[in-house]
């Protein structure tokens, strides 16, 4: 049988992932678990991937740039507000990075299928909010709200 | 198209998900980049690719794809395997090279599904 959480209206679930830079074995495990509880929640399977997608991207945004960092996801009735704060390089330029196309991956993570410079445009595009704050040296927080 | 229609177009070898061929399949993804799958994939999409890595299934299981044929004969791990097993994705494995396999499946019928300067649907 499946397991399932149901809602109020007033109250929410909230998880929270440590994610370490370059650990590329578990990359996207975090949102897959976000994932599978919108599934046991019973979220509409359309906003159930534009979350998903989102949420991917920015994980392995933080695995592939960043020291280390958390993602948080909230998840309430009506929305789903992810947060991921990470320690690393920063970013000097957020709108040459929101650009399409542009990416300061290594080459080996193209390898992969990914720094093809979609993750960011990729994130507005499936969010209903979407904020990027970043202090080069410091680190990068990205805030996405996603409405049910 | 049925996937067990794409595993007989495509002669292709299921390595796992074999009780979930009677999926249905509206398009095709043929990509090596999961970067562009993540942005253009849509509903009952199928991902043929002749990338080989655990990324692969993840990107399937996030973005909700029917199922993953890994082109050219390229052969995933018992890892993969076993992680698209956990995560309900169907597996399979053609001879046939990426520009074939997309070809066969287009002239049986299933479309690109796809407008110029189209992407995800909000």
């Amino acid at each position: 049988m499946k397991a399932v959480i149901l809602l109020g209206s007033k109250q929410k679930v909230t998880v929270e992932f440590n994610l370490v830079g370059s650990e590329f074995d578990s990359a996207g495990e975090a949102s897959s678990k976000i994932k599978r509880i919108l599934q046991q929640i019973g979220i509409r399977s359309d906003i159930i991937r534009r979350i998903a997608i989102s949420s991917y991207e920015a994980e392995m945004n933080v695995i592939i740039h960043a020291y280390r960092g958390i993602m948080r996801a909230d998840i309430y009735s009506d929305r789903t507000e992810i947060i991921l704060k990470d320690e690393g390089p920063g970013i000097a330029d957020i709108s040459l990075a929101m650009q399409e196309g542009y990416s300061t991956a290594p080459d080996f993570v193209r390898e992969m299928g990914f720094g093809a410079g979609m993750g960011l445009p990729n994130m507005v595009r499936c969010t209903d909010k979407f904020d990027i704050q970043s202090e080069v040296g410091v680190g990068t927080t990205v805030t996405m709200v996603i409405n049910h | 198209m049925l996937l067990a229609e794409v595993q007989q177009t495509l002669q292709a070898e299921v390595l796992c998900g074999k009780d979930l061929l009677e999926r249905e399949v509206d398009t095709v993804c043929g990509a090596d980049l999961m970067s562009d799958v993540l942005a253009f994939a849509k509903d009952r999409t199928l991902l043929l690719t002749g990338l080989i890595n655990i990324q692969v299934v993840r990107t399937a299981f996030l973005s909700d794809l029917v199922g993953i044929v890994f082109v050219r004969g390229k052969r995933p791990n018992s890892e993969i395997i076993e992680m698209a097993g956990q995560k309900g994705i169907p597996v399979m494995v053609s001879s046939y090279t990426m520009y074939e396999a997309c070809g066969r499946l287009y002239l049986n019928g299933v479309g690109g599904k796809c407008e110029s300067g189209d992407s995800i649907g909000k």
